[in-house]
């Protein structure tokens, strides 16, 4: 019960965050220095549809009635039409997100797959080789530039040992999965068809591992910092000195506890991580939102650049609250 | 209320004197500090990797072998060489010339990025901090709603806004960057208004903003150093990115991420045209990254020693 109030708390003070979010995409697309409706015509508008465009829009009209007519498109789901595609943004970010959801799924999934072991085996042998390693290999994480280790990867994978394809969902040639989810390697599975499975799945393991890095040098960090300081406390000792194997004292004891702050700290990266799906899907040629974007930053596509931006931080505030919640659930001590 | 305290001016050894008197304890940190950090492994290779940075930014004039923009059709793509260290672009360009110049273009960023957000920060979190109630509610909320966005994805949407160019992607991330150091400082001002000195300031008859900037932000600088060391870091990592996806800076600007977006497009065939500048901002990222980490352990008060 008081489980479901912080709930309901949370979702009441979601509102304005929400709230603010939408005012900030509106004035950086709606008071820019620039001209909106020249930019939103493309730079190769003529200056009737210009005029045109600027009325239609309503960019003669006051600021907060602008800003009124916005939302309302917002809460009908329109977030405008794409210069580049002609069609409603929204119909192009639907078409785009099964991908990028795909890319971000499985490269979670990687990181929590090697970022936990990693970091409670730091934790477990602290200072010794293994943990220096996983040092080093954090500190890159955080210092990598996306982009570069991904032209890295491609150019040692694709380019020189020849392992793994370089780009796109599946080969040319091989028909995607009947769509139940939109991501691939579900649907193939789904469908049982091993062949397109097996080919998505040497796909996405560049872009994901790519992806996946920052986010992995993060997670094998923290969860390595909060275990030792879980392993310190009384309650371990009292464990060992009851006799408890080492292994059960170490994940059933201690882990647990030291999800805690990690599932914080995940939550907060997962910002990392859509930001990153920018750089990775350019990279890897991968048809998602983040290369979408891309391609509509070259052909300087407002609308769809704000549309992107809106959906995304829309997804990493709801993210965030799902991530309260967990925590809330981990942590009974915790309800503010 | 510093009017009130006299200073001679006229005899620099007599002033000077007084400073260090004044100051016994802050130098004694200071000297301290260094201490610690010469002893912190990871602190001195942070900084050495720093130094060998700016050295490389400040003396590229006279160590880069080439004119970073000097086209010689010629020499078009040729590979690493003891001509060109780092091979050569489409251009013909020298990579390592170019290179050496981007590190001009981004340490610069990232000092400019980290003073203005760095600054603006400061103040907006001091206010909010010390002043408290409704100010800081407003302020923080205003700046909580700039942490709801990922950077990448924020600063992305700014720049676009603001039209490419190197100068709006520095303003884009600098006002990215303003929430982190805020909230930082806002938590220490909370803890620094219960001070004793801040009531013997108003009981003397301080004013509110000579308080904020004589007492508030001197108590909250060491984090934010830190802070600000770490934010170079990052700031380094999102602007090449900027430039990467064309909101940065704009060819021929020898910019780091910039000469990456080029250099893609010869990846298969021309391996160390992307390659060397990346090796380049990983390299600086993780000087800054090591070094301010080191710095927060020295700094804080709790692990010191």
């Amino acid at each position: 019960m008081r489980l479901l109030r912080y709930i309901g708390k949370r979702l009441l003070h979601l509102v304005p965050v929400l709230l603010g979010v939408t005012v900030l995409v509106f004035f950086i697309s709606h008071a820019i220095p620039g001209d909106p409706a020249r930019m939103m015509a493309g730079q190769k508008a003529s200056r009737e549809a210009v005029e045109n465009l600027r009325r239609s829009m309503g960019l003669d009209r006051p600021l907060h009635e602008q800003y009124l007519r916005y939302m309302k498109g917002l809460l009908h789901g329109d977030l405008g039409r794409s210069v580049r595609s002609q069609r409603p943004v929204v119909e192009d970010l639907k078409d785009f997100f099964p991908a990028t959801l795909e890319l971000t799924l499985a490269s979670m999934t990687l990181c929590l797959v090697v970022g936990l072991p990693l970091g409670i085996l730091s934790a477990v042998r602290r200072n010794r080789p293994l943990d220096h390693a996983s040092r080093v290999f954090s500190v890159c994480g955080v210092s990598m530039p996306v982009f570069w280790l991904g032209l890295m990867l491609l150019l040692l994978f694709y380019r020189n040992l020849q392992w793994l394809p370089g780009s796109g969902r599946l080969d040319v040639g091989l028909d995607p999965p009947a769509s139940v989810t939109g991501l691939y390697l579900v649907d193939a599975l789904l469908e049982g068809n091993r062949p397109v499975f097996l080919n998505a799945l040497s796909h996405i393991i560049l872009p994901a591992f790519c992806l996946s890095y920052v986010y992995l040098a993060v997670i094998t960090r923290i969860v390595r910092s909060s275990m030792i300081a879980v392993m310190e406390q009384d309650y371990v000792t009292t464990a060992r000195a009851n006799g408890i194997s080492e292994p059960v004292v170490i994940l059933k004891h201690c882990l647990k506890n030291s999800l805690i702050p990690t599932v914080t700290i995940a939550g907060l990266s997962v910002g990392e991580l859509l930001g990153g799906a920018i750089l990775t899907e350019t990279i890897f040629g991968w048809p998602g939102m983040g290369k979408y974007v891309v391609d509509s930053v070259n052909f300087l596509d407002f609308p769809a650049i704000m549309g992107f931006t809106l959906v995304v931080s829309l997804s990493y505030v709801l993210i965030n609250l799902a991530v309260d919640v967990i925590y809330a659930f981990l942590n009974p001590q915790i309800r503010y | 209320m510093p009017s009130s305290t006299p200073r001679s001016g006229t005899d620099p050894t007599g002033g000077w004197r007084r400073f260090r008197e004044e100051h016994a304890w802050q130098i004694r940190e200071f000297f301290f500090t260094l201490h610690l950090l010469r002893r912190n492994p990871s602190a001195v290779a942070g900084f050495v990797i720093i130094c060998s940075m700016v050295f490389l930014a400040l003396a590229a004039p006279w160590v880069a072998p080439y004119d970073p923009i000097r086209i010689s059709l010629s020499e078009r793509l040729s590979p690493p060489s003891w001509h060109h260290l780092f091979g050569t672009d489409e251009l013909g360009r020298d990579l390592f010339s170019r290179v050496l110049y981007g590190a001009r273009i981004s340490l610069r960023i990232g000092l400019l990025v980290v003073g203005i957000a760095g600054g603006l920060g400061t103040i907006l979190g001091a206010v909010a901090g010390y002043v408290g109630g409704k100010t800081d509610d407003v302020i923080m909320r205003c700046l909580d709603i700039v942490l709801s966005f990922p950077s990448l994805v924020l600063a992305m949407a700014l720049a676009a806004a603001l039209g490419p160019s190197l100068r709006n992607a520095i303003l884009a991330v600098a006002f990215v960057m303003i929430p982190k150091f805020a909230r930082l400082v806002r938590g220490e001002a909370l803890a620094v208004r219960e001070r004793p000195f801040i009531a013997a300031a108003k009981v003397s008859g301080a004013s509110h903003t000579w308080i904020v900037f004589h007492h508030v932000i001197p108590n909250c600088l060491s984090s934010v150093i830190v802070l600000g060391t770490l934010v170079v870091g990052e700031t380094i990592l999102i602007a090449s990115s900027l430039s990467f996806i064309g909101l940065g800076a704009q060819p021929p600007t020898p910019e780091w991420g910039a000469m990456i977006s080029v250099g893609r497009k010869f990846l298969m065939d021309q391996w160390w045209y992307a390659t060397f500048p990346g090796l380049f901002i990983l390299v600086t990222v993780i000087g800054f990254n090591i070094f301010g980490d080191a710095l927060r352990d020295v700094l804080d008060p709790r692990i010191r020693r």
